[in-house]
């Protein structure tokens, strides 16, 4: 194909772009824009003459709702590795008998509706005293990450050469050395791909959050954000400069690992 | 499945133990793997069979707020799902459900399948563009659905201004009941395009170069490369991408409770956000119907899972 027609797709492409990701510059436009602006027509397109009060308020409001997201995001990642790691390398690699029926087991919990899981966990957790809990939220956050951090890491660990193993095995190894010094080093990828998921997912769950932690002192920032909107429903430069705030892990993720967050994606879907 | 396949056969170090191959090596093997599997099995019991356990409890009996904390509530059957069969709301909230799901899938996957498509023959910058893509499908939903709230805001939205200048009156999105469900239909679909991209985008690169210029050895023209060599090799990833956004769609809930809480008077509601509603959204909740709403839903998900699996499989064996 000639240059100029390919320059040409980029221009297309950026334009594309553009259109697609408008909600986002406009959140953040939204963000910087003076209260009495707000209200303005036709609105400023552009954040000139722009404030930083909508920040402001996020220091001061909303960094302990931050700060619990961070604490729930790592519990999520570390409990969704230790009970999923373990797990795939078992189907993956020592095969056991009814393997199979798990693997099918977890597949379908993946599509149980948040809101079930949700009201279920209630219940539950009003009778064991754990609702407005961090654990509490933590156990739930796991379920959206557990069924398809066993399914990635299953898929990768089947690709470690056996011969790798056997040769841990002639050495002496038993089944929890192989595992612990050789299976999870080599699964590093995989492993940084559902670290990034569980952390992302955990991070920007609302439904949980709403039912199991909306009485709690410690709360996520999805609640903080929807508290706001439900309080002040005039001050939008400081709900939207919130939202930019909770979109930061995201944009950090696509920027350092985009082929993890690709390969993420693709991997309940397409076979190699 | 292949997964099943019984180890030793696979392992040279007990397979050379000689006749016995239900020895103790091989008995140790097997607790070994079933003690790694254990957390996830301990895991899976506590915090997905047994919720739903609960939530299948409560929808067969008859709670108050009282006897949800004693845990004697009277066993009703299928009385609540009478209530919910036979509730006005059903129907409209069953037909929303199919329209926000159907029309959601149809543009997400036509958008993808186009922008895939454009995507697919590289030029400058289309790694780091198709990347930007994914942002919509990375943001909180609370983030995407706040922001669709504030630009489709009736009165200061940025969507109304744009009409305005256009010379078109203020539409009231999201408080319209003529409006509101399209207004989610349209973040939705936002949200959606990103996922269809990038697996579709990958289906296509599965497709083998020499397949196509056997094609245009042939002479086929661009509309009949795509027609007959394209959409068909793409079609088990097409079925796949169709089906679990269908998984995913049923299941949205987040969305649309932020942006219009199901209302003005129930024109966006679901049965995702009525059985929240009836669960958690009012002063005095209704658990035992909002979990037979949530089971009609799980029901309803469930069957398409399958459907998806059967897919897979069928796909690996291909």
């Amino acid at each position: 194909m000639s240059t100029p027609r390919r320059w040409w797709k980029t221009l297309i492409g950026l334009a594309l772009t553009g259109v697609m990701l408008f909600p986002v510059y406009w959140m953040i436009n939204v963000s910087f824009t003076r209260d009495r602006d707000m209200r303005r027509s036709p609105p400023s397109w552009f954040p000139v003459d722009g404030t930083l009060d909508g920040y402001r308020a996020v220091l001061d409001q909303q960094l302990p709702y931050l700060g619990i997201s961070l604490v729930v995001g790592l519990g999520t990642v570390v409990l969704t590795l230790v009970i999923a790691a373990p797990a795939a390398y078992s189907l993956a690699k020592l095969r056991p008998r009814g393997g199979g029926a798990l693997s099918f087991a977890l597949l379908i919990a993946q599509m149980v509706p948040g809101i079930i899981m949700a009201m279920g966990f209630y219940a539950m957790y009003l009778n064991l005293g754990v609702l407005n809990t961090l654990p509490g939220l933590i156990v739930a956050d796991t379920t959206l990450a557990v069924p398809f951090a066993v399914l990635i890491l299953t898929t990768f660990m089947s690709g470690i050469p056996q011969e790798l193993l056997q040769a841990a095995r002639v050495d002496g190894a038993g089944a929890v050395r192989t595992f612990r010094s050789i299976v999870l080093p080599v699964s590093r990828n995989a492993i940084i791909t559902v670290s990034l998921f569980a952390f992302l997912w955990a991070w920007s769950d609302f439904i949980f959050a709403s039912t199991l932690d909306s009485g709690g002192d410690h709360q996520p920032i999805t609640l903080g954000i929807y508290h706001y909107i439900g309080n002040n429903n005039q001050q939008w430069n400081a709900i939207m400069a919130t939202a930019v705030v909770a979109s930061i892990p995201a944009a950090v993720l696509l920027v350092i690992a985009q082929r993890y967050v690709t390969a993420g994606v693709t991997a309940g879907a397409v076979k190699d | 499945m292949t997964r099943t396949a019984p180890a030793p056969t696979r392992r040279p170090a007990v397979a050379a133990g000689g006749p016995v191959r239900q020895g103790p090596g091989h008995r140790k093997a097997a607790w070994a793997a079933w003690g790694f599997l254990a957390p996830i099995v301990v895991y899976l019991l506590a915090f997905y069979a047994y919720p739903m356990y609960r939530n299948l409890e409560l929808s067969l009996r008859h709670y108050t707020v009282r006897s949800f904390v004693q845990g004697d509530a009277p066993f009703t059957g299928f009385a609540n799902y009478l209530d919910v069969l036979t509730d006005a709301t059903f129907g409209p909230a069953l037909w929303h459900t199919v329209v926000f799901t159907v029309v959601s899938l149809a543009f997400q996957f036509t958008l993808g399948l186009a922008l895939a498509l454009f995507f697919v023959r590289n030029f400058p910058l289309s790694a780091t563009l198709r990347a930007l893509f994914l942002v919509p499908w990375l943001l909180p939903l609370i983030v995407s659905s706040s922001t669709w709230a504030w630009m489709l805001n009736s009165d200061s939205g940025v969507v109304n201004a744009v009409l305005g200048v256009l010379g078109a009156g203020p539409v009231h999105w999201l408080t319209s009941p003529d409006w509101s469900l399209w207004s989610v239909i349209a973040a939705n679909i936002w949200i959606g395009v990103p996922f269809n991209l990038v697996v579709l985008y990958s289906g296509l690169q599965a497709i083998s170069p020499s397949v196509y210029e056997a094609a245009a050895l042939d002479g086929a023209t661009g509309w009949q490369r795509f027609r007959h060599v394209t959409f068909p090799l793409l079609r088990p990833v097409s079925a796949i991408t169709l089906l679990l956004g269908l998984v995913y769609t049923l299941k949205v809930f987040d969305l649309i409770w932020i942006m219009t809480k199901g209302g003005p008077s129930g024109s966006s509601t679901t049965l995702s956000t009525w059985s929240y509603r009836l669960g958690f959204g009012n002063l005095v909740p209704s658990f035992g119907p909002g979990a037979a709403v949530g089971n009609i839903l799980i029901a309803t998900a469930l069957a398409f899972g399958l459907l998806y699996i059967r897919l897979q499989r069928r796909q690996d064996l291909s």
